[in-house]
């Protein structure tokens, strides 16, 4: 039995097997599956580096290879990342120093433009313990006084001395 | 051969539990595992062309249906021990085949960013296919069109009809063979058989 005898034996309903009536699908089924045949064979038979190479061995590939481009660019970004903080620091570092350098030349220009004001300045600062030094001089040499002119008492008023002390005995 | 297949492990298990007593010899593990790997070789070598050819058909795509087709073999192998004899090896192939297509299609609606229909041959270069027969220049060309206007038609039909039409009209299983191998029953076959031959009439009288 033939397919087309086979397909138009099996269906009863008419509607469900419109090839009875139509030749024309009929022919064009035919037809469709001779080219899916000689599709299928001759893409079966021929020679083949392997089935699963473009699809399933390029998907890996690929897989590997996005792998490796997203670790290399983030290891490319964590240098990237290291150099520029470095930089940074450094940069900091040389303009602190600059402003460093820069804030000394400026006190050493203003040390020479204005010396005086600087050693008056000095001066004040030092009269304080000039005077203390001074006041403290002072008292000393009247205490030197005050116990020398103690010590000389004067004769007229020797016999009142003399009383106190035979009132303080007794 | 595939009607007469029969599942060896059950038959050597079989053969084993017969009485003693009786001629036959039980067989010996080995010899099991041998015989039922060459009844699988005999199964792939004579049904590897017609999945192939199922899944190019299905799917337009000459590496996918060559990668879909060893991975079908793949799991039948793995699961030949399981395989009852119920239906035919044919259909339980088929079956298999029709699953991984399923699990690709669904896998491919997920991943939409991935173009997997990159590789699909084009419905003019698929109708460029045709035996070779005594045909005149004419002859061919008008069957080259009548080629392309039922690619056309099978495009546009849904995967479930499209699997019908191309068991029934390219692999010529019996509707009973194909309600097996889709799972489906033998009058929702007949339904989704009829749409996709109704769309088929339409789209080869629309271009008449």
């Amino acid at each position: 039995m033939s397919r087309s005898e086979k397909l138009s034996g099996e269906f009863q309903d008419p509607l469900a097997d419109p090839i009875v009536a139509d030749p024309v699908i009929a022919g064009a089924l035919k037809h469709f599956k001779a080219s899916v045949d000689a599709w299928g064979e001759a893409e079966f038979s021929r020679p083949r580096s392997g089935g699963m190479r473009s699809t399933a061995v390029a998907q890996h590939n690929w897989r590997i290879a996005a792998s490796w481009a997203v670790g290399c660019l983030l290891i490319a970004g964590s240098l990237a990342g290291g150099l520029y903080e470095h930089r940074q620091r450094q940069e900091a570092a040389r303009a602190a120093e600059m402003k460093a350098a820069e804030q000394k030349m400026r006190l050493a220009a203003e040390q020479r433009v204005a010396p005086m004001p600087v050693a008056a300045n000095i001066a004040t600062k030092r009269q304080p313990t000039g005077l203390k030094r001074a006041a403290n001089t002072d008292e000393d040499l009247l205490a030197t006084v005050d116990n020398d002119v103690s010590r000389q008492v004067p004769a007229a008023m020797e016999p009142l001395a003399q009383m106190m002390d035979g009132d303080g005995s007794n | 051969m595939d009607a007469g297949v029969v599942n060896l492990r059950r038959m050597v298990t079989s053969t084993k539990s017969m009485a003693a007593g009786t001629a036959v010899k039980p067989m010996t593990a080995d010899a099991a595992e041998e015989l039922a790997a060459r009844e699988f070789a005999g199964i792939v070598e004579s049904h590897r062309p017609q999945i192939f050819r199922f899944l190019l058909a299905s799917l337009r795509d000459v590496d996918l249906a060559e990668t879909l087709t060893q991975e079908c073999f793949l799991k039948a192998h793995r699961n030949w021990r399981h395989f009852r004899g119920d239906s035919s090896a044919m259909t339980w192939l088929m079956r298999i085949a029709i699953n991984l297509q399923k699990d690709h299609w669904r896998n491919r609606r997920l991943q939409f960013w991935r173009h997997t229909q990159a590789n699909a041959v084009g419905v003019d270069e698929a109708s460029e296919w045709l035996p070779s027969g005594e045909r005149s220049a004419e002859q061919q060309i008008l069957a080259r069109e009548q080629v392309g206007q039922v690619w056309k038609a099978v495009e546009n039909l849904s995967q479930r009809q499209r699997t019908v039409f191309l068991l029934r009209y390219v692999e010529e299983l019996e509707l009973s063979e194909i309600a097996q191998s889709t799972g489906l029953s033998e009058g929702t076959v007949k339904a989704h058989l009829s749409r996709a031959l109704g769309k088929v009439r339409a789209e080869l009288r629309g271009t008449q």
